[in-house]
């Protein structure tokens, strides 16, 4: 048996035009090891669900620019979840103030990344997530 | 988990999960696997290789969305390969990026797949998802490759036909008559055919091919017209199209289904489809074993055996081939 490796989802809902730091942590991931499927701009929700379905991701990061988080948020987590997939952990890297993180983690999202993250937290945060 | 039922019956998320367990080569996977082989064998595989640029995933794209409107609404599956890095093992996999078109319908299925160290243009399991979406219903299986040049020819094993894709401005005098790539091609593609250059590209592979199957020609030598006769030759041999595309736009696919159905009738009339599917099972057949033989030997040796003949090989004492034969034999030199 080979060692199962990590596939991630980066994502960008909604009508962001800026994917350098989607860009960024993807190669990140990628020198960390793992599998990642990046999907482009402009995706609904509805196209990032069948994406993380057919791909059979463990972890979906959103990268969201706009300030849409608590709109696309919930939509993204209730369509994994109608597909049977509520294990994914999603992530979000991107634009959040402070004050929506904690009702985004009550929704279900595992972790919430500002600009100057440091993409080694983020690799280390999806490991833990995943164990 | 065995997933060979919902498969099937065509369960979505239970393709997804078998394909993981295939990749990961689980025991379940396996169980699967020998489950849903009876069922397989219907699928048209279709591969598409060529260098990176050329456009192969447009071209993915609106071949399938042509299939999806006009040819009797088939089911496609697209399995996009891209290559892991050999240091990390990690992997960018960025096709699906091209085809947004084909996202909300139910009549596709997009499945990204990393190299894992593989470099022949096919992860070691690709021909395994062939099977799950064969047994699961699909009537189309594109398999899109990582083409950077002239080793990657798995595809070629693997499919019933194989697309290579050019495009105008990369160097394509010299490429054309490389060997490796061009040779596999069942169909060849130029892709952005709005590009200047595409004369020149398109004469190159023609010659190319011409040298591969002559025609009869008729040349002007000092204004007096000489011909050449072909070789005798079996009207039966395919000759591969050249096919001008703009996939970007979709110009030039029709064309280019028309090609492929072709193409699956020559194969099943001149009994080419079964001989194929013999080399491709063949093949497969012969790529589990020698794992497996490697497997059971391994399981059977020493460590300490091992290490001690590898130590010999490392200080000159007996050569790999020596060695082998030790290992193989049992190693009565060990026991005096």
């Amino acid at each position: 048996m080979t060692d199962k490796k990590i596939r991630v989802l980066v994502a960008k809902p909604g009508l962001d035009g800026h994917d350098r730091g989607a860009k960024v942590v993807a190669r990140a991931l990628r020198d960390a090891g793992m599998e990642v499927i990046y999907t482009g701009l402009r995706q609904t929700p509805e196209m990032i669900a069948e994406a993380a379905l057919q791909e059979d991701v463990d972890v979906v990061g959103l990268s969201i620019l706009s300030g849409a988080h608590m709109a696309l948020a919930p939509r993204i987590l209730e369509l994994l979840k109608a597909n049977g997939q509520s294990d994914v952990k999603v992530f979000i890297g991107g634009i959040v103030p402070d004050e929506d993180a904690p009702r985004l983690k009550e929704m279900g999202i595992t972790g919430i990344y500002g600009p100057g993250a440091s993409t080694e937290d983020i690799v280390k945060d999806i490991r833990e997530a995943i164990k | 988990m065995i997933f060979t039922q919902p498969v099937l019956e065509g369960n979505r998320l239970s393709i997804s999960r078998l394909l993981t367990q295939v990749e990961n080569d689980t025991p379940d996977g396996r169980v699967a696997l020998a489950e849903l082989f009876p069922h397989t064998g219907k699928a048209h595989l279709i591969g598409v290789t060529g260098a990176p640029g050329t456009g192969k995933s447009s071209l993915v794209n609106q071949l399938t969305l042509y299939y999806r409107k006009h040819a009797s609404r088939k089911k496609v599956a697209i399995i996009a390969v891209d290559p892991s890095s050999p240091f990390t093992g990690g992997a960018v996999l960025g096709d699906r990026v091209r085809m947004r078109d084909l996202s909300g319908d139910e009549g596709v299925f997009i499945r990204s797949m990393a190299s894992r160290g593989s470099v022949g243009g096919l992860a070691q399991t690709t021909a395994s998802f062939t099977q799950v979406f064969d047994a699961a219903g699909f009537d189309v299986i594109i398999i899109e490759t990582v083409g950077a040049g002239q080793s990657e020819v798995d595809i070629a094993r693997l499919a019933h036909t194989t697309i290579v894709v050019e495009a105008p401005g990369l160097g394509d005098d010299i490429q054309a008559i490389k060997a490796g790539i061009l040779e596999i091609a069942d169909i060849l593609v130029v892709n952005k055919a709005d590009r200047p250059g595409v004369e020149n590209t398109e004469r190159a592979l023609r010659s190319t091919l011409e040298l591969a199957h002559p025609t009869k020609r008729v040349f002007r030598h000092h204004g007096q017209a000489m011909s050449i006769d072909a070789p005798e030759s079996d009207t039966n041999i395919w000759i591969p199209p050249i096919n001008k595309t703009v996939s970007t736009d979709g110009k030039g696919i029709p064309e280019l289904a028309e090609s492929i159905a072709k193409h699956i009738a020559h194969l099943r009339q001149s009994g080419d489809w079964a001989l194929r599917d013999r080399a491709r099972l063949g093949s497969e057949l012969d790529a589990v074993l020698q794992e497996e033989l490697v497997n059971r030997f391994f399981e059977r040796v020493l460590k300490d055996e091992y290490d001690a003949i590898v130590d010999k090989v490392l200080n000159r004492k007996i050569s790999p081939y020596e060695a082998v034969k030790l290992l193989l034999n049992g190693n009565s030199e060990q026991e005096q």
